[in-house]
């Protein structure tokens, strides 16, 4: 702006605007989406073989919700990943607080954790059918150990982050050696050790389609591969929407656990 | 209760192989119901001379010795600095913990927390974070957490240091006030001087790097005191004699600040 000198400067009132709410245009550009895929597939633009069109596919899913072909498949798929990931996050929080509480464990535990955590675990699944046999045993165990990394690296941040001025209150308060892990240590590390399980739940959902495409005869990701091979792409394109919708629904479940969990989170210090 | 500091060293090892000397021969008698300021600059161990009486730290030589304690309840609680409430915890469940720790039946517990919350003011926030408190707020649920367990003798490390200069001279005559109706012995550590000569009945001032006593200064203000006392020439010239006591040490201080 260029100012003349002997010319006032005036910054005139005027109201605040309102924050308005974003979702509107998020949901707008997403029926618009929706809607242009609808017409460039009517109109025959692109052949149902490589594009079929939003109602097509809502149509299928109706059709293999009806049949139980797809709960069939879900309902595995959710088995592998559920025991994998329980497993996983069990394990990588008693030992994440165990390498978090002592330093002499820490010291054995870090080198090999560090070693071993960048291996991409569908790697490790060659090794899991040799030592466990073909089956569910070595997709789970697989799926436990991608859970497990992200878990016992959070738990462990958790504990460390303790503030030392909470636990001095603590102590000074009266509370025993045990006291304190339970009622200072846990419930400060508790955020960062359910963030650690948010990671674990994206890495479970990952490795389970993963492992279902290479070795499985049912599954999400058996079906999504599947139909591939046998061009049936409306089934393709149920199961992958299936897998948005189980990869949102983890979120907000585990969201929602860190609210009731850790209702002292929620807001306030975002 | 008397309270007995006898002679009390604290050395910690530095980093390159040499020694800190955080206290060096202190030696400190607090009488029942007496309240009692420690005025230093930063660095000159009066946490740390808290935090031994408060059995945080183990003393490198001497010891403290609690003479009288009572059967009941504790020997000390600590009022920290802001920011030392547990951040899960409701008021209510702050203020006790100390009593969860020692067992005490949750109907006792209640009664008790609302006895002290209405003792310092916050009875409609029991159910409240302390996110959700001001600075000042928060430092009336640490002292009624503190006082939960009936200490013979409260600490209190720089309660109000981090709170805004009003809030801080409004807590003031709060703890003042709440000491009149309770009078229990505490040991109160400050850095600033108006606080200490207007809190204590004695002033113990503190040296830096090795942290001793320099001097010790009864306040012969009459109680109760309020913000007036502060117009008291007798006050006014014991924060002078306080200030030129320490002003050597809190130069040295500000130069080799980070």
């Amino acid at each position: 702006m260029r100012r003349d000198a002997g010319h006032p400067v005036v910054y005139e009132g005027a109201p605040t605007p309102a924050e308005r709410p974003t979702w509107p245009l998020g949901g707008a550009a997403l029926a618009l989406l929706g809607l242009v895929w609808e017409a460039i597939a009517r109109l025959g633009w692109v052949p149902a073989l490589f594009l079929p069109a939003p109602t097509a596919v809502l149509a299928e899913a109706g059709r293999m919700a009806l049949s139980g072909e797809l709960w069939r498949h879900v309902g595995v798929s959710l088995a592998r990943v559920g025991l994998g990931f329980g497993l996983g996050a069990a394990v990588g929080t008693v030992l994440g607080l165990l390498l978090g509480s002592s330093r002499t464990l820490w010291a054995i535990g870090n080198p090999i954790i560090a070693a071993t955590y960048p291996i991409p675990k569908i790697a490790l699944l060659p090794l899991m059918i040799l030592w466990l046999g073909i089956g569910e045993t070595p997709k789970v165990a697989m799926i436990a150990l991608g859970v497990f990394f992200p878990v016992v690296i959070n738990a462990y941040a958790g504990v460390r982050g303790t503030d030392p001025l909470m636990v001095k209150a603590a102590k000074s308060l009266g509370a025993a050696r045990w006291q304190v892990v339970l009622r200072v240590v846990l419930p400060s590390a508790l955020p960062t050790i359910l963030a650690g399980y948010r990671l674990g739940a994206g890495i479970a959902l990952l490795l389970v389609v993963s492992a279902e495409m290479i070795n499985a005869t049912s599954g999400i990701g058996f079906l999504i591969l599947h139909s591939g091979d046998l061009m049936l792409t409306g089934k393709l394109m149920v199961g992958l929407a299936t897998l948005s919708l189980l990869g949102l629904a983890s979120t907000w479940g585990l969201r929602a656990l860190e609210a009731w969990l850790a209702p002292w989170k929620e807001e306030g210090r975002g | 209760m008397r309270v007995r500091v006898d002679s009390v060293s604290k050395v910690y090892p530095a980093p390159a192989g040499g020694r800190l000397v955080a206290l060096e021969d202190v030696s400190l008698d607090v009488e029942d119901g007496e309240f009692v300021t420690i005025l230093g600059p930063s660095g000159c161990g009066k946490s740390t001379l808290l935090q031994v009486i408060a059995g945080l730290e183990a003393p490198t030589r001497g010891r403290v010795t609690f003479e009288g304690a009572p059967a009941g309840g504790a020997l000390t609680a600590v009022v920290f600095q802001e920011h030392a409430l547990f951040p899960w915890r409701t008021v209510r469940d702050n203020v006790t913990f100390g009593l969860e720790v020692r067992g005490v039946p949750a109907a006792e517990r209640l009664a008790l927390s609302r006895q002290l919350l209405a003792l310092v003011g916050l009875e409609g926030f029991a159910d409240r974070y302390p996110h959700h408190l001001s600075g000042g707020m928060r430092q009336r649920v640490a002292i009624a957490r503190a006082l939960a367990v009936q200490p013979a003798l409260l600490l209190m490390d720089e309660p109000f240091s981090a709170l805004d200069a009003q809030s801080r001279a409004l807590m003031q005559l709060e703890l003042l006030a709440l000491w009149e109706r309770t009078r229990r012995s505490i040991l109160y550590v400050t850095h600033q001087i108006q606080e200490a000569v207007l809190l204590g009945d004695r002033v113990v001032v503190m040296t830096r790097r090795p942290g001793r006593i320099l001097a010790v200064r009864p306040v012969p203000l009459p109680r109760p005191r309020d913000e007036r006392t502060m117009l008291d020439p007798v006050f006014v010239t014991l924060v002078d004699e306080c200030w030129q006591l320490i002003k050597h040490d809190a130069r040295e201080a500000l130069a080799d600040a980070p």
